[in-house]
Order: structure tokens, then sequence, then C-alpha cells
């Protein structure tokens, strides 16, 4: 059984690309040997920088032959059929053979497929494979047509068994295949023949490459720690860093450099972000300090100086970088402590455009500190604090720290607001305030630093939403999807209890008025004032309009409909946000549409609430009481309503009750309705179900004695009427008609 | 291998050893473009050149200008006017990467002492409506150039594909002669006659830029010229095709270019005056990136951009 060696030698892949690459090359080739009937005892693939290889172990040597049987025309049959069935079958008429059969003599060909040598199958699906590799981003060169990641150069491709080896004959445009490659770019650039894994591994490692990307990485952790640990320092751990590492050299070499004494006092954060992003450097940090002190950084080759050059090389790069850093933090210091503090960064942002629809974002920020305000009551954070948090964090979009590295944003602003003097949960706002990011993303909790996160996000939505720039499918341009689950995560981790409809009227009115010149700033006041005193837009805007009198602007008259329009569809579009949210967290589909049919839905810690509990009651014994009894009730009275063009809901009377069972649902509902409401008056969710479900029995027993559709009109009627109670009690938690089962 | 004749000693030599070496390799030793532009690559002999099907060779030095990297001179490596060596070959050759790093060799870069790198960048200019993949090339953790294959320029696919190399020459040859503040680098040969110091040739300039660029340029002249380059662009590729006085097929693919140039540079004015927000930034680059596309489908036509009689017919 022969071993198949594969490697596609190119310039140079991108470090993120190499192992999802080289696991495609494995599967693609050896699905395709599979399809074709080469079968294999397992396989193996690798990547350097320059390289995907992939061996495959114990192949066939030759597919197997297939043999098919095929039944054809009678004997006698016309002509034409007898050649139309030879054409298909690709043989001659001597190779027919005739058998009899119940229906008399037929014709049958015996179809051989012979099997097909390993190289001939191995050579159409690699070139298949090479021309249809799903690279994330592939290009072509030179003059050709063909696509690689970056051009391709050589390709080796060989059989090997015990009596001997073979290439395996292929041409892609021009690269033909062969049984050499070559070592490191610069300390082994010589080409070498190899006759199959082994062979080509250790070659390879003579030759100063290192194949395995894993162990190029474990033996660079190995030795950063080791030169870490000899200087008592430990290295920052960074998985992502040390894999895009190890996909950048073929051969590395550690070495750990000094960060110039001038640098040592920016933030550790300012350090490890120039050393990561610019230079790939991992962090040292002494452990006694918490300070970052050194850099590990990591070549591709040895050197007769051992890397002395190649160190000194990259601590001046370093030590450049740094100096821009510092050169910014220290002006950023220098305006964060001056008179006007981060005041003058604010002034700065009147000059930047946040939207072109929706101003500058100076006043972004206004309609942020006043949404802050106002929700600062709800999470318990001091008013005065959560505007002025709302006014300084994003002041650092204009500091200079924040121009060259964007991902320091608000990190930054605690900095320079811790240094301007103000107060911490203030410094603390500016960080926190746009986590969460992702859905790994720590929430934040204190209060001030809740509202302005909250602030900052729902001003966004309702930003966009104002002016008709929603997501659309993939379309996403404002992660505007991210900034809805960040608020939704915000309220529910913290329990908040805010309704969002409320909020959301008071803001679209803010947007509308920044995206909307005809509308007077006084007539918008007035209406957020009334909101913020009554809840309801629809009751502010009469309001308003009664005192404006006269005849209002059309932009004011547009209000009416424009503000609750969208404030709905924003409302659901937070819905959907909450349904994939609890999806995740194994909460049925049906069980949250159940519960967003009830009112107060804007209330997501509520509307959580109320799902959770009946998610977890459908689990019980007793949900599935509650769900038959009431399902029982509601299908015979629906359809009776639907029958008679009413809607039940009168209240039954107790005289009628002939039945001792009808008796005993009157005594059920009504003990039951004395303990349901207070259940879920305290939003006890849990004990509410419990009290619906002990209606199950008395359910069942009078649907068993009772005929609901009595003759007697009047009977009927007060029995759908009791029905009627049934639903209305039971739908106090949830509209169960959209539970499912 | 390269004769290097030991370890440049200046500025100009680097600029000089590169010139030389390029031209032996075949390329056409062009002059810097008359005009301001951010990047090597806004010259016409590589922005128009990379289109159509015609082969190509040109290297040239290009003085570029990046009005937001502007420090007044005093920061050690940051320049808002500094030079590349741009180097475009179309099609691009199988040995590009060799010959690259021939061309470090040539400037005294020795390949066994130091740890060089192609690092992924895929280049793309937004502006230019064009993009390509390739690297950042790394010397010691330094990024020392640029190499990139042109997929797609002025949103036409390149065919054939052009290899295209930039060098950052200060700081490459900051590197080469072991400067650590780009205003102490020798210019000219330290024992001339009269030795001059980068900081003798363009200290004052970079004060005096950084100073208009960031508080003074003003910003409404600034936004009426973007709009005039960006109609005169418009004008100038809306005339017919036959010039009316000399009955000549004569497409106006580089006057109207310049405009786009213009254009260009005036919104990175903008941007270091801090008056373009994240968003409207990229309406502007949209439309830079408008005339950029227009200019494309204009050279395509012309003779130069592979345009023949029969290709139209």
């Amino acid at each position: 059984m022969p071993d198949l060696l594969i490697e596609l030698f190119s310039e140079e892949i991108p470090a993120r690309m190499q192992a999802r690459a080289a696991e495609d090359l494995k599967k693609r080739v050896t699905d395709g040997l599979v399809e074709a009937g080469l079968t294999y005892a397992g396989a193996a693939a690798l990547s350097t920088p320059r390289r995907l290889t992939l061996a495959v172990d114990g192949l066939l040597a030759e597919s197997p032959t297939i043999r098919e049987e095929r039944k054809g025309p009678k004997v006698g049959a016309p002509e034409k059929a007898i050649e139309g069935f030879l054409r298909g079958a690709g043989l001659t008429r001597d190779q027919l053979e005739e058998r009899e059969t119940p229906k008399g003599a037929v014709y049958f060909a015996m179809i051989e497929k012979p099997g097909r040598p390993a190289a001939e199958i191995i050579a159409e699906v690699l070139e298949d494979t090479i021309r249809n590799f799903p690279w994330p981003k592939s290009m072509r060169w030179g003059a050709g047509s063909l696509r690689w990641v970056r051009p391709l150069h050589s390709i080796l491709c060989i059989l090997s068994d015990e009596n001997g080896t073979s290439v395996v004959d292929l041409d892609i445009d021009g690269i033909k295949s062969g049984n050499t490659t070559r070592g490191h770019r610069f300390m082994a650039p010589q080409e070498f023949t190899v006759t199959g894994f082994d062979d080509y591994a250790a070659k390879l490692k003579r030759a100063h490459v290192v194949l395995d990307a894993r162990e190029r990485a474990e033996a660079i952790w190995q030795e950063a720690t080791n030169q870490a640990f000899a200087s008592g320092l430990d290295v920052v751990e960074d998985k992502g860093l040390l894999a895009e590492v190890a996909g950048l050299v073929e051969w590395p070499v550690v070495l750990m450099g000094a960060i110039d004494a001038e640098f040592l006092g920016l933030p550790a954060e300012v350090l490890q972000t120039s050393m990561k992003e610019h230079q790939k450097f991992f962090s040292v940090k002494n452990p006694k300090t918490g300070r970052i002190e050194k850099f590990i950084t990591v070549a591709n080759r040895e050197t007769a100086d051992n890397g002395a050059t190649i160190l000194a090389g990259n601590q001046k790069v370093l030590s450049a970088r740094l100096a821009d850093a510092k050169f910014f933090w220290e002006n950023d210091l220098r305006t964060a402590k001056s008179e006007a503090g981060m005041g003058s960064w604010v002034e700065n942002l009147g000059n930047v455009t946040f939207h072109n629809k929706l101003g500058t974002q100076a006043a972004r920020i206004d309609r942020i500190a006043a949404l802050a305000r106002e929700i600062a009551p709800v999470v318990g954070a001091d008013a005065d604090l959560a505007e002025q948090a709302a006014r300084v964090a994003k002041a650092d979009l204009s500091s200079e720290m924040v121009y060259e590295f964007p991902e320091l944003q608000g990190l930054m602003g605690r900095y320079y607001a811790e240094a301007a003097g103000l107060p911490q949960e203030v410094a603390n706002a500016c960080e926190q305030h746009y986590s969460p990011l992702g859905p790994g993303d720590d929430v934040p909790s204190e209060p001030v630093s809740v509202a302005v996160a909250l602030a900052d996000k729902l001003d966004t939505l309702t930003g966009f939403w104002a002016i008709d720039e929603k997501p659309t499918g993939s379309k996403d341009p404002f992660a505007l999807r991210r900034a809805a689950l960040g608020v939704i995560r915000l309220v529910l981790e913290n329990d908040v209890r805010m309704p969002l409809d409320r909020f959301f009227d008071s803001q679209l009115l803010r947007a509308e008025s920044a995206a909307n010149g005809g509308l007077p700033e006084e007539t918008v006041n007035s209406l957020l004032q009334e909101i913020a005193e009554h809840g309801v837009f629809g009751s502010a805007f009469e309001a308003v309009k009664e005192s404006l009198g006269g005849s209002p602007a059309e932009a004011f008259l547009n209000l009416e409909k424009k503000v609750p329009d969208t404030s709905d569809d924003l409302l659901s579009f937070f819905h959907d946000r909450l349904k994939v949210f609890l999806r995740d967290q194994g909460i049925r589909h049906d069980v949250i549409d159940a519960c967003i049919a009830m009112d107060g839905n804007d209330d997501l810690t509520l509307l959580v609430k109320r799902a959770r509990a009946l998610e977890d009651f459908l689990k019980t014994e007793d949900g599935g009481n509650l769900l038959q009894g009431f399902k029982r009730a509601n299908n015979i009275l629906s359809q009776a309503e639907e029958k008679d063009g009413v809607e039940y809901s009168y209240g039954a009377d107790r005289k009628f009750a002939e039945d001792p069972a009808e008796t005993a649902l009157f005594d059920a509902l009504e003990a039951g309705g004395a303990a349901i409401s207070p259940a879920i008056e305290a939003e006890d969710f849990a004990a509410a179900m419990r009290g619906m479900a002990a209606l199950r029995a008395p359910v069942d027993a009078f649907f068993e004695a009772v005929q609901v559709n009595a003759e007697n009109e009047v009977l009927r009627r007060n029995r759908l009427n009791l029905l009627s109670q049934i639903r209305q009690v039971c739908g106090q938690v949830a509209d169960l008609t959209k539970v499912e089962g | 291998m390269t004769q290097t004749n030991g370890a440049p000693r200046s500025f100009q030599e680097i600029i000089l050893r590169l010139q030389n070496y390029w031209a032996a390799k075949g390329c056409a030793v062009m002059q810097p473009y008359d005009m301001e532009v951010g990047a090597g690559t806004f010259h016409p002999a590589t922005t128009l050149r990379s289109l159509g099907s015609k082969a190509w060779a040109a290297a040239y030095v290009q003085p570029s200008r990046r009005p937001t990297d502007g420090r007044y001179g005093e920061n050690p490596n940051r320049l808002q006017h500094y030079y590349q060596y741009q180097v475009l070959i179309k099609p691009s050759p199988p040995d590009l990467q060799e010959l690259y790093l021939g061309s470090l060799e040539a400037i005294g870069i020795d390949m066994a002492l130091h740890d060089i790198r192609f690092v992924e960048d895929d280049w793309e200019s937004p502006t230019l409506g064009a993009w390509g993949l390739g690297w950042e090339v790394w010397c010691d953790g330094m990024e020392v150039s640029q190499f990139t294959y042109f997929q797609q320029v002025g949103g036409h696919d390149c065919h054939p594909v052009s290899g295209e190399l930039t060098y950052g020459l200060e700081r490459l040859a900051m590197y080469v002669l072991g400067v650590d503040h780009v205003m102490d680098m020798p210019f000219n040969d330290p024992d001339a006659m009269i030795p001059l110091t980068y900081g003798d040739v363009f200290k004052q300039t970079e004060e005096e830029y950084a100073r208009w660029n960031f508080d003074v340029a003003s910003t409404d002249v600034l936004l009426r010229h973007f709009e005039e380059a960006e109609a005169e662009c418009a004008a100038i590729l809306a005339q017919e095709h036959i010039d009316p006085k000399t009955g000549k097929r004569i497409i106006m693919a580089h006057p109207a270019y310049d405009q786009c140039i213009k254009a260009s540079h005036i919104f990175n004015l903008l941007d270091a005056r801090g008056v373009i927000s994240v968003t409207e930034r990229q309406a502007y680059i949209g439309r830079v990136r408008a005339l950029a596309k227009q200019c494309a489908d204009a050279f395509v036509l012309t003779g130069a951009g592979g345009h023949t009689a029969e290709t139209a017919a």
C-alpha cells in the first residue's frame, strides 16, 4: 500500500490562514480520493509560511474494479432499442448475454468498470483541489489566471511504497509536479529531492524548517518562558499572538530585549497594544512591580552574532514606536490636566460629524448626556454624575493616542479622566460605557457606567432608526444588532427595570430634532417634559399640540405617527434580538413569543423573568397540566366564539351551575384567582402557574361531567363564560395559545 | 550577487543604489510626478500603467505627503513629507521576491545577519478603487517595504497582474545607516564638501507645513478646491474623444487624473485639519474613488491603456 505526500510550495501564506488551509487540503483531497474508491489508513496536514503539506498513509494502489449487471431489451426487440442499449452500456452486440426470463429471452449486459491506478486519481483530485481551493482571499499573478493565496511555485506529489518512489504527474497552468522542495528561504534555499514523508520531514529539519505549526508554537512558548524565567519575569500569555507568530516563521528563534527605561511609565495597555499590533512582540512583565519591562520577539533565522543585530534592530523599531506613543500620551495628559481639561476635546468633537443626518459628535454627546440623566434613577445612579460621565466618555476620541490606536478608546478616556481629577465613577464610565462589545465581553455593573452604556447604545439605535438606516440581511454597517444585544445584556444582567418604550420615545424625539430642522427646540423640550412626567407619547403629543394652538408646523404634526411607529418597530427589533439571545440559552421560541404577547413587553427584565418561569414550568408535570387544561378550555371556547361571532367574557354565574363538577370548577377558579392574582402582582410567576395548574383536575372533571354546548342556550352561554374565566386567569402569565404542545 | 561596494554612507547613496539596481534589472527609471500625492502609487506610472494589457516596468522616487503625520520635525521618524521608492513591473515576474531581496542587498542589508519577513498586509486604496494582496516586508521587525500584487485598480481587474514594490526611503535608510533620528541622517556624503543632514534640508519645512497643515490651512478654501477639482475632472472626461481642432482621437485620461490626485490630496489636508468625521470620511473617499474610476475607464480606451483599432471594433 503506497503512501502519498503532497506539498504545495508558495510565497508566504498569511499566518491566520495556514491552519485552516492545511485542513481544507486534507479534507478536499481525502474526500476526493475516497469518492473515487481510494481508501486510506490515515492522513495528516501540516503548514509553514511557505508550504501546505499533506501526508496520506496506506492508500490503495488502485481503485477497485466495479461490476454492474444491466438488463436490456428483449431478444428480438427493434434494432433501434438494442443499439441504444449498447451505446449506453458502451458494449458491442457480441458482448451481450441472452438469458431466459419468465417474460422470454432478454439481453443482459455485464459492465465492468476497471479500477484506476492511484496516480491517475490523485492527479485529478489534486488539480481539482488546487483550482477550487476555499481561500478566504485569493489572487492571480503574472499573466496567468490560476488563483492561489499568493503565487504558487511548485507542487511536490509523490507516491512511495517498498518498491520506491514515483512522481504523480500533474501540470497546472505550467506548474509541473515533482519530487523536490526547498528548505528555509535564507538558511537553506537549495532544492532537494525527497522519497517519502519521513525523509521529507527529516530533510526539512536539516534545512531549518520545522514543519508542524504546533511544534513551532510550543518551542516558542517554551523558550520564551525560559528566557523570561531566567530574569525573574513572566511572559504575558497571548494564544492568538502565539499562533500568529508561529505562522510567520519556519525556524523560530526567540529573542528577549529590554524596553527603554524612558517608556516604562506608559500605561501597560499602551505598551502591550503597541508591541503586539505593530511588532507582534510578546510583553514580559515583572511580577513584583506589575510593569511590562521587556519584550520577546521571534526571528526566523539563526545568525552568526546570535541574533544581536536582529535584537538591536527590533529594539530600535520599538523605541521609535514607543516614542510616538509617549509623545501622544504626554500631549494628551497635558490637555487633560489643563484648565479646559477634557472639555476641549469635547469641544473639538463639535467639528466632527457623527453622521451627516444626525449632526456632530458633540451634538450626539448632548443627546446621550440627556438620556443618561433620565436613565440614572432607574439604574440607581446619581443623575449629575451620569450626565457628567456621558459628557466626557467620548472625549478621548479627540485624543492623539486614540487617533493612533483606536482600540484603546475608552481605556485612554479612563486614564485621562483620572489625570483630570474627575470622580472615579466618571473615569470608570469612560472605559466601561462601550461594553459589552461582544458576547464574551463583561457587562458593566457600576450604576453610572450602566446609565452611560445604556444611553450610548439607545442613542445609537434610536438615531439610526429615526433616519431609517436599519440593518438589513447581512448588512449592519453601524453594528446596531450588537448595540441592541448590549442593551439586552446590560438590562438583564443588572436586573434593570426600565420600560424601554418611554426612553425610545424621548430619544427618538431628540434624534428627530437633530435630523429635522423644522422642529423648534422649545416644542421638543415640552414634549420631552411631558413624556418624562407621564411616560406616554400620545398624550404628551396631544397636550403639547393643544398648548401650541393655531396651526403647528408640519414637522411637528408628522411626529404623531412617526414616533410611535418607529418606537414600535425598534421594540420589535429588540424582541427579535432577545429571541436569538434566549434561544442560545435554551429557551424555546414559542415560549418567548407567548411572553412577548403580554403587556409590559418593553420591560425586558420582566419579559425574561416570565419566559424563564414558563420555560421551567412547562418542563414539570404541573406545566403539562396547566397547558392541557388551558388548551382544552380555550379550544372549545374559541370554536364557540368563532361560530357565534361573539366573545364570551361576561363572567359566569354560579346559580346556573347544574352539575357538582361545574360548581367545583367555580370553587376552584375562585380559590385559584385569590392565590394567582397576588402572585402575579409579586411577579412570582412560578407560584401563579402552580395555582393555574391546580385547575387541571376540576377542568377535566368538568368536561367529563358536563356538556358545554347544552341545548339550553342560557346554560351554554354560562358555561362558555366560565371557560372564558379560565382563559383569562391563565392568560395572566403568558399568551398560552402561542405555546406549542 | 549584486555588487554593493560596502555599506552606503548617505540617504542619497541609498536612493542611487536602488536606481542603479532596478535600472540594471531592466526598469525604466522615471522621475517623480510633479504633483502632491500621498504615496508613490498615485504616480500615473503606477496607477494608470497597471491597467490594460501592455507590459511595463518602471522605477522612481516619489515625494509623498501625509499631512496627518507631521510632527514639526521632532519625531525621530514621522514626517508629513517623505520619499517613497516605487517599482512596478507588469506582468509580475515569477522571481519578484528574489529580485526584491536583491535590492535590499544592493543597499547593504546583509541577509546573513538580518531577519527578513513577509508579513500579510493586503493593500487597499479606497480612494483609488484599488486592491491587491501581498505583504509588508519586515527587516528586524521594521517595515521596510510594501509588496503587492495588484488585483484591481480603478475598479478594473488587472490583467496581467502588476507586482508593486514600495520602499519607505527615510525609514529604510535610517535603518541601513544606523541613524536614530531622521533629522540626523546624512543626506549627502558625510565627507562631502558641504555635508548636509536630512534636518538641514527638511527640518524647517517640516515645521512650516505641520503648522499650516494642522492649524492654518483654510478649510473653506480647501473645500472649494475639492469641489472644483471634482467638477474639472468630470468636465475633462465629458469631452468628445475626437479633438475638434486636430481631428485626432485624444482622450484626456491624464489631465483628468491630475484632478483626481488633487482632490485626494485636498481630502488628506482636510483630514489633518480635523474637520472630517468618520462617517463623512466615507463619503469623501467615495467621491475621490468615483473620479479614479472614471479616469481608469478613460485610460483603458487610450493607446497606453492597450486600446487598438481592433479592440475598439
